[in-house]
């Protein structure tokens, strides 16, 4: 097959790009994340009192856990409800609603993330407060977060099923099997590692969500010991408090930006090597 | 490898600060406080009309960098919504309005008024119920500031506060975000820009606004001086600052603003001398 040499040169500066780009923010966070280390070691990270930046306490553990809970929290719910949501889509629904449907899951993910968090703002935390006060809490983090990455969820486990090889089920049909033992014998086992990758991808998403979060979630420093509780993410940290930080404190909010960029790495190497496997 | 970094990182933001600082003479930049900005806006807009050749370019970004572009130049002018610091004093400020902050509650609260110790207490988690200051027997949802912000640090200041041993259950960032909370849950209290807070009132929020000290919050005693939590909105510049700058100045502080500082619901610099 003959390639276009102009073309492969400029695929392939394109990538190196990307990646020269991604290495450099990675540069630029470590740069601005040393002076604070420096300073009051990597460990004032943990050890410290709590997050007083204007009194020279920097510990961001609660703010890893109020991440943690919520991105997890959140896939937790979207996931299983997003692979039911797609076999029902793609085996169940008739061929106009399915369609349709489909539609629906594209324009849904297409909603910029403020408008879920300004619903979740004046809809659901004045509701959760009247059983449960303050009403800003984990909880309603992780159902706007759920609402959020459900459509991503059932797109992608969508996507998954679709690559389901024809001939297994035209030979499951031979065998008379019924829809469902078709679904749970041979389509699910099929796409279990694209679903898991897909669903990890969507973990990264909703660690990086801000705004959102940052309007229903409460913003309080602490680790939260149940789910009406208020928590803060690192994500809404930096966004709360980045415009207002000086000295150490904007080295500090940077060491939350270099956690989160360290763990999204993780999660995509984390949903890359269970895809691999799939075709090794 | 340090250095490295450094060096390429810092490269980087030369390279994009050259290419975006190319102004004019006849370009004007402001940056700081989101206090002060929608009314900074606003006079530069009637200024630009009354000079068809100035450009002025407002940003917002908090008090803190307001001074910060100031003194490195990033900009011209920078907008603070608070006195300067000891430390700051190598700046220049401007007062080009007043500003009050206040208490509020849902309308529904029946809570009326709270004396200065209530709310410390309140803040500080002493009380942690309403029925103890007369209202329902529910939770008080304490709504608190995100640190740096001037609401913040003038809300500390007058109550004698540090931010470690406030004890809130909700974190805010801006006046809107505080404003929509404290709409949203009757057993909520927060504290905002009296502005903000009167202008959202009037237009029907369910909010209320508490005295201070025994004071009302309006308009009217912050323009008379007696409201004790007010703030400054100040444009301040460096030693040397350009003739635009200066110019622009003389103009925010004229009379020729009045009505646009009165629409934000401040209170203009000379309304009290």
């Amino acid at each position: 097959m003959r390639t276009s040499k102009t073309l492969s040169s400029t695929l392939n500066a394109g990538a190196w790009i990307t990646v020269g780009i991604l290495f450099l923010i990675g540069c630029f966070m470590v740069a601005k994340s040393l002076p604070l280390f420096e300073a009051m070691g990597v460990s004032s990270l943990w050890n410290d009192s709590g997050w007083h930046p204007s009194e020279g306490d920097f510990n961001v553990l609660p703010m890893l856990a109020g991440s943690l809970v919520i991105a997890f929290g959140a896939v937790l719910v979207a996931g299983p409800l997003g692979v039911m949501l797609a076999i029902f889509g793609r085996y169940y629904a008739p061929k106009w609603l399915a369609s349709v449907y489909r539609g629906l899951m594209e324009l849904l993910s297409g909603v910029p993330s403020v408008v879920y968090g300004f619903w979740g703002l004046i809809v659901l935390v004045p509701w959760i407060s009247t059983f449960a006060p303050p009403g800003a809490s984990v909880l309603a983090g992780i159902i706007v977060l759920a609402i959020m990455v459900l459509p991503l969820v059932v797109l992608t486990v969508d996507t998954a099923f679709e690559q389901t090889p024809q001939k297994w089920l035209v030979a499951a049909d031979a065998l008379a099997l019924q829809r469902w033992s078709k679904i749970w014998r041979i389509v699910l086992p099929h796409s279990l590692p694209s679903i898991f990758s897909g669903v990890t991808l969507q973990t990264g998403r909703a660690l990086g969500e801000t705004m959102a979060v940052l309007m229903v979630c409460g913003n309080i420093v602490q680790v939260p010991s149940s789910l009406f509780e208020p928590t803060r993410t690192l994500t809404a940290n930096i966004a709360l408090e980045m415009s207002y930080a000086t000295d150490f404190h904007v080295n500090a909010l940077f060491v939350s930006g270099l956690i989160l960029f360290l763990m999204t790495v993780l999660i995509v190497m984390v949903g890359a090597s269970v895809k691999r496997k799939q075709y090794a | 490898m340090k250095r490295i970094c450094t060096v390429i990182a810092s490269l980087m933001i030369a390279i994009s600060l050259a290419g975006c600082s190319q102004s004019s003479s006849e370009k004007l930049v402001l940056t700081g406080s989101s206090t002060v900005a929608p009314l900074v806006a606003e006079i530069a807009k009637r200024f630009e009309a009354l000079n068809p050749d100035v450009r002025i370019d407002v940003q917002t970004g908090g008090s803190s960098r307001g001074v910060n572009d100031a003194r490195k130049g990033l900009a011209d002018v920078g907008m603070v919504s608070r006195g300067l610091k000891v430390s700051e004093a190598d700046l220049r400020t401007n007062t080009i309005a007043w500003d009050g902050i206040t208490l509020i509650l849902h309308k529904d609260n029946p809570v009326q008024s709270l004396s200065k110790n209530h709310i410390v207490d309140v803040y500080t988690g002493k009380i942690k119920n309403w029925k103890d200051l007369g209202g329902v027997d529910s939770p008080i949802v304490v709504v608190n500031k995100a640190e740096g912000r001037s609401t913040l640090e003038l809300f500390l200041k007058h109550f004698g506060l540090k931010n470690s041993e406030v004890n809130a259950d909700i974190i805010i960032g801006d006046n809107q975000q505080g404003l929509k909370t404290v709409e949203g849950n009757p057993l909520a209290i927060g504290y905002v820009s009296i502005g903000a807070a009167a202008y959202e009132a009037e237009n029907g929020a369910s909010i209320k606004l508490l005295p201070v000290d025994g004071v009302q919050a309006t308009l009217k005693n912050v323009e008379l001086g007696v409201f004790p939590i007010a703030r400054p909105l100040n444009l301040v510049t460096t030693e040397n600052s350009t003739p635009l700058a200066k110019r622009f100045i003389e103009y925010a502080q004229s009379q020729d603003v009045g009505d646009l500082v009165q629409e934000q619901f401040f209170i203009a610099a000379n309304a009290n001398k």
